[in-house]
């Protein structure tokens, strides 16, 4: 937006520069991480285990930092997206439990509308409460994990109350390509395309670098933070259903803690956690990321109990590579408007 | 954002129109505490074995790093910042103790290093947020993950149980006579330190003067990232210390001791009045609202009712506390004002 008054050549392709940087960066990381592992020891890659697990594992995860990311655009948070999974994913057993025959694509479909109306709550609440998604997410993340407890009690779903046809889909393949990666990858893309693209993903944007500004515009803020909250929740929902599938045994804890991964995802992956700045490309690559270091520790012969400090590492080194970035284009931009 | 504009968003402390005794009374910290001696009344004349001293007794144990750690959380939160880290912090600051004293080392040593680390985990998030400049959420979602990772890489799925046992003994030891355990005095140490601290010296109105703009802040004098650094500092030590006793209470330093504690801790504070813009809130709201969550939670479960029902409770009451009051204010504006008029009109106008 500071680029109308200069001379836009050299600058919007140094802007541009960099917003690629970033996610080549992580991408850069993510194959320098399984070269490594895959040195070390070929089947982390080269086994039919190996290559189904490095898939397979982001998948989940990559769903929920792709909501995260939405949110955290708009210049808000959803911590609740770990209860949210935990409540659908014992949602998707008990369906099928309780239900026995129930078509599969039905159960995907309550369970993402279940997780869209969690998420639209917290987006009600955020929007016509006045009140920091932070606060509110919080709250939700305990009432919504409280919810699942007192639902499930210390029931559990297991592997035999689901059909075989469902918990096939959290092991198929398609050519060697696990079926849930080839549905998240979709997601994504969808995702990155309607923010890339549409005038309501752009609004996102628009949002979360100036609140006050876009609603001064004219945009609908309250409409379009409602939607990046049902969006978030939704594919929380998703994931829950991922999760029960791949799991195969889902008990009132499920997907606990992971709503501080999928925020350090996305802050990984480029997205500004005070919103505006970032792609879905990148929070999703930075799951990816997460996921790949932590089965490659163990195999570099790094206890893997050490993984949640090289996290903190790459998500502390994640933020303060983007001040510097930041810092230094602004001295760029401000030397280039002397010059002018 | 780009330009040094003077568009930093001007907030007007409200209802200094009002009386005094209305400011006090109405104010939401009354509320919290009406709430906690009405759920004090109900408990101990509806719940069976609530009168009993030890309820007292283990209820204070059970919200003692809680009670501590609230104190630098409410003063951090009224800067505008937050901090996510205390409750790695509270683990790593276990493990510190806990590896220390397997290899040897008295206690007294190994519980100094632990709050030595908890110094230095306080000075990085300090450092990053106040020289660094990065946003103190993100900068305390990668401690987070960096302490709590720290904590469970020293000590792997092992525990370190072997701590002295005049030390354990007194960590749930009650002050004689009374139902009240040790742990209250530094406790009541620090709240006189803290409570001083905010109201009585020029960095606590600098604190509170950060919270509602930081620009005015500085214009106006203030050291405002020399002040952020000391809270930073504050929470980890605090936390440490928190820490220490959560090892000794349990006899036990495990990595994964304490997780979930930074929620927890910031969900207290919010209930307890303290707005996450910063600029308001007092310490006395933040006690109250701990030691409500904390009655609550332990009549709660004397009638059987499982933690994870608390949990609902406490996320209920965060949502409807804030929620509550936006409505308050929106019902006041518009009976004042029936003529809605632009927030920035009505701002400069006041």
């Amino acid at each position: 937006m500071t680029t109308t008054n200069i001379p836009v050549s050299a600058v919007s392709r140094t802007i541009g520069r960099l917003g690629r940087a970033r996610e080549f960066g992580i991408l850069l990381a993510i194959v320098l991480v399984v070269a490594a592992g895959t040195v070390k020891n070929p089947s982390f890659l080269f086994s039919s285990d190996g290559w189904r697990d490095l898939l397979l594992t982001p998948s989940i995860l990559l769903l929920v930092a792709v909501g995260q990311a939405i949110v955290i655009i708009t210049r808000n948070v959803d911590l609740s997206v770990g209860s949210v999974i935990g409540l659908t994913a014992y949602l998707t057993g008990r369906l099928f439990s309780d239900i026995p025959g129930i078509p599969i694509p039905l159960v995907v479909l309550i369970a993402v509308a279940a997780g869209a109306v969690l998420g639209l709550v917290n987006g009600a609440l955020v929007a016509f409460g006045k009140v920091p998604a932070m606060v509110i997410t919080l709250g939700t993340l305990y009432a919504y994990r409280g919810i699942g407890v007192v639902w499930a009690g210390s029931n559990r779903v297991n592997a035999s109350d689901m059909p075989s046809s469902f918990l096939g889909l959290g092991t198929g393949q398609i050519l060697t390509i696990p079926i849930l990666t080839i549905v998240a990858v979709v997601v994504l893309g969808i995702a990155a395309w309607y923010l890339r693209n549409t005038r309501g993903g752009r609004e996102f944007y628009a949002i979360g670098s100036d609140p006050a500004a876009a609603h001064l515009y004219g945009l609908r803020v309250t409409r379009r933070i409602l939607t990046a909250f049902i969006l978030s929740g939704a594919l929380a929902g998703l994931a829950g259903v991922f999760y029960a599938a791949r799991y195969g045994t889902v008990d009132s804890q499920a997907g606990t803690g992971w709503e501080l991964q999928a925020v350090g995802a996305a802050v990984v992956g480029g997205v500004a956690i005070v919103g505006g700045v970032g792609t879905v490309w990148g929070a999703a690559l930075g799951a990816v990321l997460l996921l790949t270091i932590n089965r490659a520790l163990p195999v570099l012969g790094i206890p893997d109990f050490w993984q949640q400090a090289v996290v903190g590492v790459l998500i502390i080194g994640a933020i303060v590579l983007d001040r510097v970035l930041a810092v230094r284009q602004k001295r760029r931009l401000i030397e280039t408007r002397d010059q002018a | 954002m780009t330009a040094p504009t003077t568009t930093a968003t001007v907030r007007v402390v409200k209802n200094y129109d009002k009386p005094f005794w209305r400011r006090v009374l109405l104010s939401r910290e009354t509320a919290i505490v009406v709430l906690l001696i009405a759920v004090a009344i109900v408990s101990a004349s509806t719940v069976r074995g609530f009168n009993q001293p030890l309820t007292l007794t283990f209820l204070l144990l059970d919200v003692a790093p809680i009670l501590l750690i609230a104190l630098p959380m409410t003063l951090i939160m009224i800067t505008g910042e937050i901090d996510l880290s205390v409750g790695s912090m509270v683990g790593l600051s276990s493990v510190t103790t806990g590896v220390l004293v397997q290899a040897g080392a008295p206690f007294g040593v190994a519980a100094l290093a632990a709050l030595l680390v908890g110094v230095i985990g306080g000075a990085i998030n300090g450092f990053l947020v106040t020289v660094v400049g990065l946003p103190s959420l993100a900068v305390t979602i990668g401690t987070l993950a960096l302490f709590r990772g720290l904590a469970v890489g020293l000590l792997g799925t092992t525990a370190v149980t072997s701590f002295p046992v005049e030390w354990t003994a007194l960590a749930k030891a009650k002050i004689a006579g009374t139902a009240i355990p040790y742990i209250i005095v530094p406790f009541l140490v620090l709240l006189v330190i803290f409570a001083l601290l905010l109201h009585f010296t020029p960095f606590g109105r600098g604190v509170y003067a950060i919270g509602l703009s930081k620009d005015a802040a500085r214009f106006s004098g203030v050291h405002v990232e020399r002040t952020k650094f000391v809270l930073f500092v504050l929470a980890g030590v605090v936390s440490a210390f928190a820490g220490i006793f959560y090892t000794l209470r349990f006899g036990s330093a495990r990595g994964d001791n304490a997780t979930g504690l930074e929620l927890q801790v910031i969900a207290a504070v919010v209930l307890g009045g303290v707005s996450v813009f910063g600029g308001r809130g007092q310490l006395y709201g933040v006690i109250a609202a701990v030691l409500l969550i904390g009655t609550l939670s332990s009549a709660l479960r004397l009638v059987n009712v499982t933690s994870d029902v608390i949990n609902i409770i406490t996320g209920t009451l965060l949502v409807l506390s804030v929620i509550g009051a936006s409505v308050l204010a929106f019902l006041q504006s518009r009976r004042r004002r029936p003529a809605p008029t632009p927030t920035v009109a009505a701002s400069a106008a006041s």
